[in-house]
């Protein structure tokens, strides 16, 4: 890397004379580190699904969750420090409580995602912050219907479809490109979101990993909730019997 | 000492994404004695190592009440724990002010882990140099947690920090599917065995330095507990009656494995001296 | 980082900034005021009220009554107003008193309800907790010489237990088996005391019912700013459940001998 010693790495607030803010892309770096997630956007809902790299067996599964509900109709699934993805998540929810205050109803997807950007391109500006060390899958469904983002590190956002972030993500992105999202519902969903964690873990490098789930859609009245143990036990042994068949 | 160009200041990412400085911060939970918590059915328990800095000196405290259902036993800087543990009390107060309700215990460790992210992200700060292991029980049960400089936490059936609890982990890797049946008795000599493992050679585990705190209902050798289980520290002679039980280091795993079977019908191991020399004194 | 160099080595208020959240959110403000800021206007009247509410206990839970009238003083304004509002999945708030300041606690209700939703660690606040949470508001309030000018009835159902307390714009609290607010207190509380208390565990939803509505027509009779169309909140193991708007039968025939009501001149 051509970055390294030069001393123009040093801050956010500082461009390399080719442009760059290395910094930036060193936060980028730290979400690459981190076990995939993902997000689908389907007919009905959205499904989020994560690869939980499990560091010791002590951990008590189930516990120690890394996608959260910001409010009742919104989720987000972060990739990086979880940490980081804490202050996302929280900052998000004092967004949707402040559009609440002062709208009297739920925020949309668009203007909840927009403001999380806003507040990661912030962190891009001055020397006495670093950036965020998340890219941050944002999904839900509002009178619009459903919709998901991904928001990068540098703050900038886009819609997507099928959505992926963290270390398994070329693969994952290329899976998410052969399904049929837009005529798929929730509860297919939920199967293809496992099977596709399942295949993008690499065990030869990495240790346990525990999948976690979440939906928001009609099955679930519009509220962000857990997938449901018998679903999510389902889902994952129909990822393991496709891995099998894809091996 | 090594040095690098990104490890001096905690706004600064390194070229790999790492935090240098975060990462220098978990090496000050490493320079506090050992503590280890662990989890049953019932019960939650933490067992701390005391360090005195000399003859004349105390023992300096490694555990704290938060409140009556919360406690947490610290390993790192004790300026920075008293901070946090005091925010600690605060939460767990206001909870019981506005809702009479204790508070979940999940989310007060998610509040001390949200305030130590801050400081991972700022100029002019720098990350808290104290790990706590955090015991609580609430309406989902008894629980352990592990808060730590980087401002993650993370639910566990057991777990060690401080000076050489990687040791004391192994001890927890190798027998924590037993955990949740055991009795408050065998739950705590499990602690202590795995809390020796910590000490250098020529050390033992005594009434002066060892430190017990327990959340959940009353113990055979416990009087005056409240009904609800409230969190209590044994100190002093009251810890003897569990330094007695332990089993000496040296008798061979199976035989440890046998006498903890044992112990769970009887409670308590009579201790069997194979030995003279490796007994455990005091 | 706080910029402030006046801040720095205090204490930082955790009441008003507890994680140090900086640097986006607004710092304390010590600049220009509006002109007004120190004209203070309080709550003096309720403007928009509700009447009475009626709740009791029953075998398997609670049962909690309220018209849907909110009158403007002494005029009839608005015929379609639902006085029962459910906390989470445990619990019925009822409100007699201001309307507009009910509102605003439906809100504020709602917003805790979201943000214990968030958490989803399987923690819910039950009406004990909801009815702590009240009765500090309403005190606090009161104690500003603002109150929020209402009489609540908080009551569910968790983990086995039936609630039922009361809070009000002074921030009084109590609890029995049964409770009635505004001109409830007066007329239907002996009611419901001699067909409830030492019964609590043995009348039916039926029974309960039957209570709930005999006390309510009485109240129609008697309470010049109640209404015959009311909603009868449960809440049991099963969960809330407000049900639509009851008519019920009511006979005025007898008016046309009282003196003073009708077309009589004399």
């Amino acid at each position: 890397m051509t970055s390294i010693g030069t001393g123009y790495d040093l801050s956010a607030s500082t461009y390399s004379p080719d442009g760059r803010i290395f910094q930036v892309e060193y936060a980028n770096k730290a979400v690459e580190n981190s076990g995939t997630a993902i997000g689908l956007r389907v007919k009905d809902g959205v499904v989020f699904a994560v690869e939980k790299l499990v560091h010791s067996k002590l951990l008590v599964p189930g516990a120690n969750r890394r996608i959260q509900s910001v409010d009742r109709h919104i989720g987000l699934a972060t990739a990086g420090l979880l940490a980081d993805g804490r202050n996302i998540s929280n900052r998000a929810r004092a967004e949707a409580n402040d559009f609440r205050e002062l709208h009297r109803s739920g925020i949309p997807l668009k203007e909840m995602t927009s403001r999380i950007g806003q507040y990661v391109q912030v962190y891009t500006l001055y020397s006495s912050v670093r950036p965020f060390g998340i890219s941050t899958i944002v999904g839900g469904v509002d009178k619009d219907g459903p919709s998901l983002y991904i928001i990068e590190p540098s703050g900038v956002y886009f819609g997507y479809h099928g959505a992926a972030v963290g270390k398994g993500r070329q693969l994952a992105k290329t899976e998410l490109e052969k399904l049929k999202l837009q005529e798929m519902s929730t509860r297919e969903a939920v199967l293809e979101a496992a099977r596709i964690i399942y295949l993008v873990h690499d065990d030869a490098k990495e240790k346990e990993f525990e999948l976690e789930m979440s939906w928001i859609g009609d099955e679930t009245n519009g509220l962000h909730l857990a997938v449901p143990k018998d679903l999510l036990d389902e889902a994952e042994q129909k990822a393991k019997e496709a891995l099998e068949t894809f091996e | 000492m090594f040095r690098n160009t990104y490890d001096s200041d905690n706004t600064v990412f390194s070229p790999q994404g790492r935090l240098h400085q975060v990462e220098y911060a978990l090496e000050a939970v490493k320079q506090g004695s050992a503590a280890v918590g662990l989890r049953s059915k019932t019960h939650s328990i933490l067992l701390a190592l005391k360090r005195s800095t000399g003859e004349l000196a105390s023992y300096q405290q490694k555990m704290y009440r938060i409140d009556d259902h919360i406690g947490i036993a610290i390993a790192g800087l004790t300026s920075d724990a008293r901070v946090l543990s005091n925010f600690m009390r605060q939460q767990a107060m206001s909870s019981r002010m506005a809702f009479n309700r204790p508070m979940p215990v999940n989310r007060l460790v998610s509040s001390i882990a949200d305030k130590a992210q801050v400081n991972t992200q700022e100029y002019g700060r720098r990350p808290y140099g104290v790990g706590f292991l955090v015991i609580g029980q609430d309406q989902t049960g008894p629980h352990l947690y592990e808060f730590s400089p980087s401002g993650n936490s993370y639910e566990y059936y057991a777990m060690s920090i401080g000076a050489r609890s990687q040791s004391a982990k192994t001890y927890l890797e190798k027998h924590y599917e037993s955990f949740p049946d055991c009795s408050l008795e065998d739950l705590i000599r499990h602690g202590l065995h795995a809390l020796r493992e910590t000490l250098q050679q020529d050390k033992d585990l005594s009434i002066k330095n060892t430190s017990i705190g327990i959340i959940g209902p009353s113990g055979e050798h416990e009087k005056g507990i409240s009904p609800a289980g409230n969190f209590r520290i044994l100190d002093g002679q009251s810890v003897d009656v569990y330094l007695k039980t332990m089993v000496p280091k040296d008798m061979s795993e199976g035989a440890v494995l046998t006498r903890a079977a044992l112990a769970g019908l009887s409670g308590i191991v009579p201790t069997i001296v194979t030995d003279e020399d490796v007994q455990m004194a005091e | 980082m706080d910029h402030f160099p006046t801040n720095w080595g205090r204490p930082r208020n955790d009441a008003y900034d507890a994680y140090g959240t900086h640097p986006i959110p607004q710092r304390p403000y010590n600049g220009h005021q509006d002109a007004f800021a120190d004209a203070v206007q309080r709550t003096q009247q309720p403007i928009v009220t509700g009447t009475s509410v009626l709740a009791i206990k029953y075998k398997d839970g609670i049962m909690m009554a309220a018209d849907n009238l909110a009158s403007y003083g002494s005029l009839a304004r608005f015929k379609d107003v639902q006085r029962l509002h459910p906390v989470g999945q445990y619990t019925v708030l009822g409100a007699g008193g201001d309307m507009s300041d009910f509102q605003y606690i439906q809100h504020m209700l709602e917003q805790l309800s979201i943000d214990e939703f968030t958490c989803q660690d399987g923690h819910n606040l039950g009406p004990a907790e909801i009815h702590e949470y009240m009765s500090h508001v309403m005190y606090a309030r009161r104690s500003k010489m603002n109150p929020l000018w209402n009489s609540l009835i908080v009551g569910g159902y968790k983990d086995g237990k039936r609630f039922l307390s009361y809070v009000d714009l002074l921030g009084t609290t109590y609890s029995a088996s049964t409770l009635a607010t505004g001109y409830g207190a007066y007329i239907a509380q002996p009611l419901l005391r001699k067909a409830v208390e030492g019964r609590e565990d043995v009348l039916t939803e039926e029974e309960a019912r039957k209570i709930i509505e005999d006390s309510m027509r009485v109240l129609f009779y008697r309470d010049a700013r109640s209404l015959n169309k009311f909603q009868i909140a449960t809440v049991t193991s099963v969960g809330v459940n407000i049900s639509e708007s009851i008519q019920l039968d009511t006979s005025w025939s007898f008016a046309e001998g009282i003196r003073g009501y009708g077309a009589q001149t004399q």
